[in-house]
């Protein structure tokens, strides 16, 4: 048998911002399912199955919150399953759900992720909950680093895609950061956190939470707004360290791309392909990812972001939404991605939509730079590439 | 009843025994039974087409634990690899549910887990709503008391009847390598022990343990190239029940309910049931949920009150119960697994031996 064809059909996502103390964990997840729920035209009867996903529960120190959380999530007499994946987990969930519907053992499929990162210590959690520890930024610094001494970029390329991000994010009323006056010279000015990173090519820390209603073909044919239809998706994992690994150009970040493009037929990402949401949490990571996934050459990421390619109204928009540097709920950036890749062959991203466009990716990575999970939807179940 | 695209065996299987205290690493404990089983099949690690994980940080005291069971896994070159933060009984039900796709042919299970280094009490109270359980440290085990209360005053269970569950439990298990406690008791010694927390005895509770279990399953024509005698996964299901103990009826699991009629229970015999009873009052609110009778062979391998390991302890009843239709002790059964507090979540798999 075939896959049983998948598709979006209800994005929900609540407002991210530093702290949300006016809800609870579950109030958190249920905003956003609520919305997911109206957009997709469905109740909790709909749903048949539930995978939500998150990073460590040690952000908020609840254990296996699936068993707190199911009576927000409507799941009490229902299935409900919770992936982990580190970084990638956001889009790793939104793939279990999407594997949920292939199966066809289940129509319709509510997927949430969330991160309520103000209940924790982010920086702690993601130093293996060792005090002392360098954090997401102190150990991707170095093979940034690495990237800009390989690929002879210029400095500036990192303050440029710090300024873009915060200014799609304007266009995003969801976006935890809205920063009016972003300029170059205010990334360049502010403190440098870990060589060449400063503080404003960072990504916040977010709570926040994002969930979708994914449906079978048959739901989608009846779906009153346009499905977004997974036509491809992709993971690949690898050690996080040993001899000879390449932390510029993860092997398992290349793979994990040849297989989604391999799946939809896709043989030149950067035509076929109208725009991406990329996990990009630090500036560098945009020109990192463009070589890394196969969309530039290598050595080629940083020209498309110099030349103004990956700009909204460019011929490569990357991260119209604002992206990781604008809001960043740990265990629902991925997800994020996915979702809003969505959003735009829907035609539902609003103020940031990129017109036409037809066939966009979602992509997130964890870990070590190690785990990826990538998606690609369509406005069309078999677009014409 | 499910309708499937696919049918699933399972091919090959391993555990380790149920340690009381496995001195090494979770990945040092996991790599055995991986190895033993891509041997069992003959195949390399690289010919699997998708790994998933069960296992959990906060056993390991660690965030991102599950991390150095890549180790274990093997992952270079990449591989196609996912892990749920459940026992690895969920990640079969993943793992499962993506062979029904039909565009891949081989999943690797694992799930792994080591309790000994913390305090499961203290650890497993934070798998309550944080804002009004956690706070008051409302563990497994005082849930499970509530549970044992909540048949006793309802009239469906006695303390003997908690005591004949643990001393079956412990015979069964006398001919179980990997059982981690075994032996004769008698249930009125049983009875003169005193209470950990009443109504519930020490033995009525698990010990604390240590273990890993991994399998492979195929679709159809895969399985029977891999292995002469695949045990077939019939259906898979699983459910969930009110986290608040308030809206429970915690003599019933009206989720085990539900998953018995998904999977179609009844729809043949039921000879072996091996079930997650982590608490012996579980046991007593299972047959009922479950609708087994004196035909069915509950825990025949001595179930979780002889061998504990959480997050493996699930996927190891499937394995329990497909070892015993491979040797030929049942024809037919259930396996099941359990999380969150007084049977919260549950999971049924049914199995059947090749025809």
């Amino acid at each position: 048998m075939a896959p049983r064809p998948c598709a979006v059909l209800g994005i929900g996502q609540t407002k991210y911002k530093r702290r949300r103390d006016d809800v609870t964990l579950d109030g958190l997840v249920r905003e956003a399912t609520l919305r997911a729920l109206e957009d997709a035209g469905a109740t909790f009867d709909d749903i048949d199955a539930i995978v939500i996903g998150k990073a460590p529960d040690a952000l908020e120190g609840v254990m296996m919150p699936l068993l707190s959380l199911c009576d927000a999530l409507g799941a009490v007499g229902k299935p409900i399953h919770r992936v982990h994946t580190a970084g990638s987990v956001g889009a790793s969930t939104a793939i279990s759900a999407v594997n949920l519907v292939e199966s066809g053992m289940y129509d319709t499929v509510l997927t949430v992720a969330y991160e309520k990162q103000s209940e924790g210590n982010a920086t702690w959690a993601l130093s293996g909950g060792k005090s002392g520890g360098q954090g997401a930024g102190g150990t991707f610094a170095p093979w940034i680093r690495n990237y800009i001494a390989r690929s002879e970029a210029p400095e500036h390329i990192g303050w440029m895609v710090a300024v873009k991000d915060r200014l799609n994010a304007l266009k995003n009323t969801y976006a935890h950061l809205h920063l009016p006056d972003i300029s170059v010279e205010k990334v360049r000015e502010s403190p440098m956190l870990w060589d060449p990173l400063h503080f404003l090519e960072s990504c916040p820390s977010s709570d926040g939470a994002a969930a979708m209603v994914l449906g079978n073909d048959d739901i989608a044919k009846k779906s009153a707004r346009p499905p977004a239809w997974v036509i491809s998706h992709a993971k690949r994992t690898e050690f996080g360290q040993f001899p000879g690994r390449d932390t510029v150009r993860p092997q398992a970040g290349v793979e994990c791309s040849e297989a989604l493009y391999r799946k939809a037929g896709i043989t030149n990402p950067r035509e076929q392909i109208d725009c991406a949401e990329l996990y990009v949490p630090f500036s560098w990571y945009e020109p990192m990812w463009l070589e890394g996934h196969l969309i530039a050459e290598e050595g080629e990421g940083w020209k498309m972001t110099d030349a103004g390619d990956t700009e909204l109204g460019g011929s490569f928009p990357v991260n119209m939404s604002g992206g990781v540097l604008s809001s960043n709920p740990i265990g629902a950036s991925g997800m994020i991605r996915c979702l809003e890749a969505a959003n735009q062959v829907r035609g539902t991203a609003g103020e940031y939509q990129v017109p036409g466009a037809k066939i966009s990716i979602g992509h997130a990575y964890g870990g070590a730079a190690q785990y990826y999970a990538m998606w690609m939807v369509s406005s069309e179940l078999n677009p014409e590439l | 009843m499910m309708q499937l695209a696919e049918d699933v065996a399972i091919v090959a299987f391993s555990q380790t025994p149920s340690h009381a205290h496995f001195n090494d690493s979770e990945p040092a404990m996991i790599m055995p039974c991986v190895n033993s089983v891509v041997e069992q099949v003959g195949m390399d690690r690289h010919d699997i087409d998708f790994t998933i994980a069960g296992s959990c940080d906060y056993l390991s005291g660690m965030p991102f634990a599950f991390v150095m069971n890549i180790d274990a896994v093997g992952a270079w070159p990449p591989v196609y690899e996912s892990h749920v933060e459940m026992d690895g009984a969920w990640a079969l039900f993943e793992g499962f549910v993506r062979l029904q796709s039909g565009d891949i042919d081989t999943v690797l299970v694992s799930g792994s887990g080591k309790c000994s280094p913390g305090s499961y009490r203290e650890g497993f109270s934070l798998q309550t709503d944080p804002y009004v359980h956690a706070p008051i440290g409302l563990d497994p085990r005082t849930q499970a008391g509530f549970q044992a209360q909540a048949l006793i005053a309802a009239g469906r269970a006695t303390e003997r009847d908690f005591a004949e569950v643990v001393a079956r439990s412990h015979a069964n298990a006398k001919n179980n390598p990997y059982a981690q406690l075994s032996g004769d008791l008698s249930v009125d010694d049983l009875l003169a022990e005193p209470y950990v927390q009443q109504p519930l005895r020490r033995l009525d509770c698990p010990p604390t343990s240590d273990g890993a279990a991994a399998m492979v399953i195929a679709r159809a024509d895969r399985a029977r190239e891999l292995c002469d005698n695949p045990v077939w996964i019939r259906a898979i299901d699983h459910r969930i029940d009110s986290h608040h103990p308030t809206l429970r009826d915690l003599t019933d699991s009206p989720s085990a309910r539900i998953a018995a009629e998904r999977v179609g229970l009844h729809n043949g015999p039921v000879d072996i049931a091996e079930l997650t009873v982590t608490y012996s009052p579980e046991e007593i609110v299972l047959r009922d949920a479950l609708g087994l009778n004196g035909d069915t062979a509950v825990n025949p391998s001595g179930g979780p009150l002889t061998g504990s390991p959480f997050m493996a302890v699930g996927l190891t009843r499937v394995i329990e119960l497909a070892r015993a239709i491979r040797n030929g002790d049942g024809g037919r059964g259930v396996a099941h697994a359990s999380s969150g507090p007084a049977l919260q979540q549950n999971l049924l798999c049914v199995l059947e031996g090749d025809r």
